[in-house]
């Protein structure tokens, strides 16, 4: 089981120390064959990675061929929205919607830095439009909305944004008569955002209110990590709650917990194995096998 | 209300304090000697009630957080106590156990029964422990869950109390499930064919707070404050450090004046001057003539359009750039 580290850390949208490296080689991977097709096979040649869990070493090519888990341990690597975009939907095909849509530092927030200034940053840094992604297309052809978040953006921080990008998905999937899906990936709330980012938690419940009486499936997918907000909202309303292997969820950080309870967190504590354990998991799925079980359940709901 | 010898003070309070401790000295003077002292004591009466109007109308972002969290400050029940009768307390999430930190029941409210929910802090430090500070636990949101469902059964209005720095972040409350708990409210409350009003009497911390907090009106009092994360935390996550505190809370504009004009609450309730801990019974009353009109607005709207209006105004709530397409 990998380290844990101080999530909270990315959610000030500075980047966790030690993590530079593996956002580093994703990044040449994201920029050379993940975004475009047609880019393809401009893997840097030899690019070495080592598994955090195990230390096992392989080319990046050969991790991106187990969808970014560990060959030997089966360690999840965290991914973004157009991995699991790509992995997801059938020959790849998606129409990404709400790309428009962006963060506005609207209170004027300042910690160490203005929040508009952060913004600005990161949109150089990455490709993203802010920490969630939505897309439409079909998994074994079932017609699919999917919003998915990217940690690299902030933490995957909960803000007005990922509220209202979340809210119009709803809007299409009924519209269009599709299952929704969010692939969950979040160290908690947009606190540059104040109390717009705590009222996402209501207004998104509201939508899935509205999907419930439309009949269509909502299935929550939760990865590493899914903290605060993300999992006291949408994150555990699923009709299913599934989640990739060895994820840390929960709602309170770690740190804070042992910092309540004074003693060290049990071996295990917050993963998804866990919290299968304790009832609010359907299912566990391997990202090797996410495509295919996603087109057998969501065959079930049709059917 | 704690008497005057046991009150306890705010720092920017002070100045009331040494009132207080003038007006004590003049009777014991006039006790001693036999004298009438009674217009100096009046008028440093007068001087208080001054101080308090004073007081509370230059207060900074930090400040109201304190008042917020006042020692003497009224909690949950002393506002059914104060406003109700025949307050029926029920217990239990039917499944754990029975949450102290989260309170509830029926009650009769100006002739109408109520269903009133809220967390609960201790008066004493024995009470508060029992209390666990107003954290509740996922019991406690569950309970508050089930007590809103047995409203919804018999057609009862519902009134949640907030009062809360957080939902407890302990490693049962984990195990059992906490984020599932907040979720299973948030999404249950925006259902309910009820008539819901939501008040943050004194702390509104995050999802501790919103996991009873969603209503077709939330309103908040004078001095308290509302938003994602208390200033402390914020502190520590955003500027490292725990001493930002101040600062963190003027950022984040949680004041009951800038959340109202945010249009992210409904509307501010006034307290008695300088404070609800200066007078409960004022306190209860104006709760209760702010809230029967509102009451009587909702219950005339029909269930349906009731819960289409809530989930609208809250899908409202959110502020981004829509560049052209
Ligand atoms: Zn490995």
């Amino acid at each position: 089981m990998a380290k844990e580290e101080d999530i909270e850390v990315n959610l000030t949208g500075e980047d966790f120390p030690g993590q530079q490296q593996k956002t580093s080689w994703f990044k040449r991977m994201q920029k050379g064959i993940l975004t475009k097709t047609s880019e393809k096979k401009e893997t840097p040649e030899g690019l070495w990675t080592k598994c955090p869990n195990c230390k096992y070493t392989c080319t990046v090519s050969e991790l991106e061929e187990f969808l970014y888990t560990c060959p030997k341990c089966n360690y999840h690597h965290r991914i973004g929205s157009v991995d699991y975009f790509e992995i997801l939907f059938d020959e790849q095909q998606y129409t990404e919607l709400f790309t428009n849509i962006r963060s506005k530092d609207f209170l004027g927030f300042t910690d160490l830095k203005p929040y508009h200034k952060r913004l600005e940053e990161i949109w150089k840094k990455t490709d993203l439009h802010d920490s969630i992604s939505v897309a439409t297309g079909q998994i074994k052809g079932n017609s699919i909305v999917i919003a998915c978040m990217d940690f690299e953006f902030i933490g995957g921080s909960l803000g007005s944004v990922m509220g209202e990008k979340i809210a119009r998905g709803i809007d299409y999937a009924i519209q269009h008569r599709t299952a929704f899906m969010i692939i969950n990936k979040s160290g908690g709330a947009r606190m540059m955002e104040s109390a717009f980012s705590l009222m996402q938690l209501a207004k998104v419940s509201g939508k899935l209110s509205q999907l419930t009486d439309a009949r269509l499936p909502y299935i929550s997918l939760l990865t590493d990590p899914t903290f605060g907000g993300v999992t006291a909202s949408f994150g555990m309303l699923g009709d299913l709650n599934i989640a990739e292997p060895g994820a840390l969820i929960g709602f309170a950080g770690p740190r804070v917990i042992k910092e309540t309870i004074k003693k060290d967190l049990p071996e295990g504590f917050q993963r998804s194995e866990f919290l299968l354990e304790k009832g609010f998991l359907d299912f566990i799925i391997d990202r090797k096998e996410m495509r295919e079980k996603l087109g057998v359940v969501l065959n079930h709901f049709k059917n | 209300m704690p008497s005057i010898q046991n009150r306890q003070f705010l720092e920017f309070e002070k100045p009331i304090k040494d009132l207080y401790e003038q007006i004590d000295q003049l009777q014991q003077t006039a006790e001693k000697n036999k004298i009438d002292l009674s217009n100096s004591i009046k008028e440093l009466e007068e001087r208080v009630i001054e101080k308090r109007r004073e007081i509370t109308t230059h207060l900074t972002s930090w400040q109201k957080v304190q008042l917020s969290r006042h020692p003497d400050r009224p909690y949950t029940l002393k506002y059914i106590q104060k406003m109700c009768t025949d307050f029926t307390e029920l217990h239990g999430d039917r499944n754990v156990r029975d949450d102290k930190a989260m309170v509830g029941g029926f009650a009769n409210l100006d002739g109408q029964t109520v269903m009133i929910i809220g967390q609960q802090k201790g008066i004493n430090t024995k009470m508060r422990q029992l209390r666990n500070f107003g954290m509740a636990n996922p019991e406690g949101y569950r309970k508050a869950l089930r007590l809103m469902k047995l409203a919804e059964k018999f057609n009862k209005p519902i009134i949640t109390l907030i009062d809360t720095p957080g939902a407890y972040p302990g490693l049962e409350a984990e195990e059992r499930g906490q984020g599932e708990a907040i979720a299973r409210n948030i999404y249950e409350m925006m259902r309910l064919k009820v008539p819901v009003i939501c008040v943050i009497i004194g702390e509104g911390a995050s999802g501790g707070a919103l996991g009873i907090g969603v209503g077709d009106k939330v309103f908040m009092l004078e001095n308290t404050w509302y938003t994602v994360i208390s200033p402390e935390s914020c502190s520590s996550i955003l500027w490292r450090s725990w001493d930002m505190k101040e600062k963190a809370a003027e950022e984040l504009k949680l004041t009951a004046d800038k959340m109202y004009e945010f249009g992210l609450v409904d509307g501010i309730i006034p307290e008695p001057l300088g404070g609800t801990h200066w007078n409960y019974d004022e306190a209860g009353t104006l709760l209760k003539q702010y809230l029967l009109p509102v009451l009587e607005e909702l219950k005339k709207m029909d269930p349906e359009e009731r819960v289409n209006k809530r989930i609208e105004k809250f899908c409202k709530m959110g502020f981004w750039d829509e560049l052209p397409e």
